[in-house]
């Protein structure tokens, strides 16, 4: 029997794959390797509702499986440590080796910690995995006092969870203001407010500079010197590629291992692999709406996007199929669509307001429902509602016009 | 015969799902998502397309 297609990462990118594969006529064997126990599950809501309602179990998360990947080897518990893409190989941490026919990179990030010391240190918690859900969740008792280190969207998501759960919660951004990246100004402020009036405190501008206790967080030391004491510190200040284990091999891993617009992993002179693709958060790729320059975008959405767009190529190239140069050339430009929720805050965006130079009120109030558009000169980038939907939806189309490019060539 | 069913403690009514599969679901008047529960097979892609892409992993296919 040939080798399998090996799928590294066992998460939404990594089944994705495996589904788009069968979909797309590929029947032969396909593994995937994860080196988390569970079959794949569904992240979002580890900082939402199954943190809040303390129900935190596989079963809640996970993903459905589908029929036609009933014959998919899941090898879960499984890490791979390195991996030889001239010999096509990859090895397990605990020294077996896998020939494939072809690599699919589906290993996502894991967040960045504050210390190397906090990653053992008890109080302190990251937040990326169910284990890790589980485990913050039994920590979040009503009065505890908790320090949240960054206030991106995980941050201001567990801050608003703790909050309900009756915490005392400060949040520590180094921005002027929560989430001002992806927000802009003005919906930033409107959010930190909201915050505020259900008992949030902020220092922002600053950041953890020590914390304090040795077996145990007892406080932390911010760098204006200030000290906050906490028996929680969340570090939510945000994450790292998980590509070490393809170090030694000639790819350009930094900030995310880059690809062409068909999911194909590049060499560092810019050629592409023929049979090594990377999908989800991992990946480092050209989008058609902006341009050529390759870019990781962590939203829920891309996972599933480049997964079927990788799968799709993928068996092609497998089954020798002569559609595989078209399919390559096609335009690969999926909008960019995020969520969050907070209270009965329910942010809804698509594009990417963090490039906008100009943010305008399209509809709507300030501290009320309200959708914001965020420009570059006069072309729409991104919006971004509280509540009003629909309001929402209807400026989708023209955020995904923007920047209307001939298809990436990777340089 | 596709079925469809929606977790409505789940639905945030993100519309995702109406843009993968226009003919079985739409918005209202009121932003509410409403679907058709029965759908014909050449719906199934469309409808196994708006399973992968609600973000509240609200639809399940019976
Ligand atoms: C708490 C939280 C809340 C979120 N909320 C939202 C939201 O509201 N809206 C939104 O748009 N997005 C949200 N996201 C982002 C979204 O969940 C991610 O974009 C998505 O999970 C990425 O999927 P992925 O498959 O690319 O990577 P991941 O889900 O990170 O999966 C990668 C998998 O690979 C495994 N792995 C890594 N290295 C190896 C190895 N060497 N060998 C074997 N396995 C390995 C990892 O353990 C992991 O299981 C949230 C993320 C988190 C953590
Ligand atoms: S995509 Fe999911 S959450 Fe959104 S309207 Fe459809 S079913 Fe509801």
């Amino acid at each position: 029997m040939s080798d399998p297609v090996v799928i590294v990462g066992a998460s939404l990118g990594g089944l994705r794959t495996a589904e788009a594969l069968r979909r797309s006529g590929y029947a032969g064997p396909v593994t995937v390797f994860g080196d988390e126990p569970h079959a794949p599950y569904n992240r979002p809501p580890l900082s939402k509702d199954v943190l809040a309602g303390g129900e935190v179990t596989h079963a809640a998360v996970a993903f459905p499986q589908r029929a036609a990947t009933a014959d998919v080897l899941w090898r879960l518990g499984t890490r791979i440590g390195s991996a030889d893409l001239e010999r096509r190989r990859v090895r397990t941490a605990d020294g077996e080796e896998v020939g494939y026919r072809a690599l699919v990179v589906a290993t996502g990030l894991r967040p960045k910690r504050l210390f190397p010391r906090t990653a053992a240190l008890a109080g302190a918690f990251a937040l990326r995995t169910l284990d890790d859900a589980g485990e913050l969740s039994a920590a979040l008792t009503p009065g505890t006092r908790v320090v949240i280190a960054g206030s991106g969207f995980v941050g201001c998501e567990v801050a608003a969870t703790a909050r309900q759960l009756g915490c005392e919660v400060t949040v520590v951004g180094s921005s002027g203001l929560p989430m001002l990246g992806p927000l802009g100004e003005a919906l930033a402020e409107d959010l930190m407010e909201r915050h505020e009036q259900r008992g949030v405190s902020f220092h922002m501008g600053t950041h953890v500079a020590e914390v304090i206790g040795r077996d145990l967080v007892e406080g932390v030391r911010l760098a204006d010197g200030s000290e906050l004491a906490c028996q929680v510190l969340v570090e939510a200040i945000g994450s790292v590629h998980n590509t070490e284990w393809l170090s030694g091999n000639d790819v350009d891993a930094d900030l995310g291992l880059r690809t062409d617009s068909a999911m194909r992993v590049l060499r560092v002179d810019g050629s592409p692999w023929p049979d090594v693709f990377a999908v989800g958060d991992v990946a480092r790729f050209p989008n058609a709406i902006y341009g050529d320059t390759p870019a990781s975008i962590e939203h829920w959405n891309i996972p599933t996007e480049t997964a079927k767009r990788a799968g799709r190529v993928l068996a092609l190239q497998l089954a020798g199929d002569p559609g595989l140069a078209d399919a390559v050339a096609e335009r690969f430009a999926p909008i960019p669509s995020f969520w969050s929720d907070q209270y009965d805050i329910r942010l809804l965006a698509y594009g990417l307001p963090a490039l906008a130079d100009r943010v305008e009120l399209l509809a709507g109030r300030r501290g009320e429902d309200c959708v914001y558009g965020y420009f570059v000169g006069a072309e729409l980038v991104g919006v971004c509602g509280i509540g009003m939907r629909s309001e929402v939806m209807r400026h989708r189309d023209e955020v995904s016009r923007y920047g209307q490019l001939p298809i990436g060539e990777t340089d | 015969m596709v079925k469809i069913e929606v977790d409505r403690t789940q639905c945030q009514n993100f519309g995702e799902c109406v843009l993968a599969a226009p003919n079985v679901f739409s918005l209202n008047a009121k932003d509410e998502m409403e679907y058709v529960p029965v759908a014909d097979d050449s719906e199934l892609d469309n409808v196994e397309a708006a399973v992968d892409v609600c973000p509240m992993q609200a639809i399940a296919l019976r």
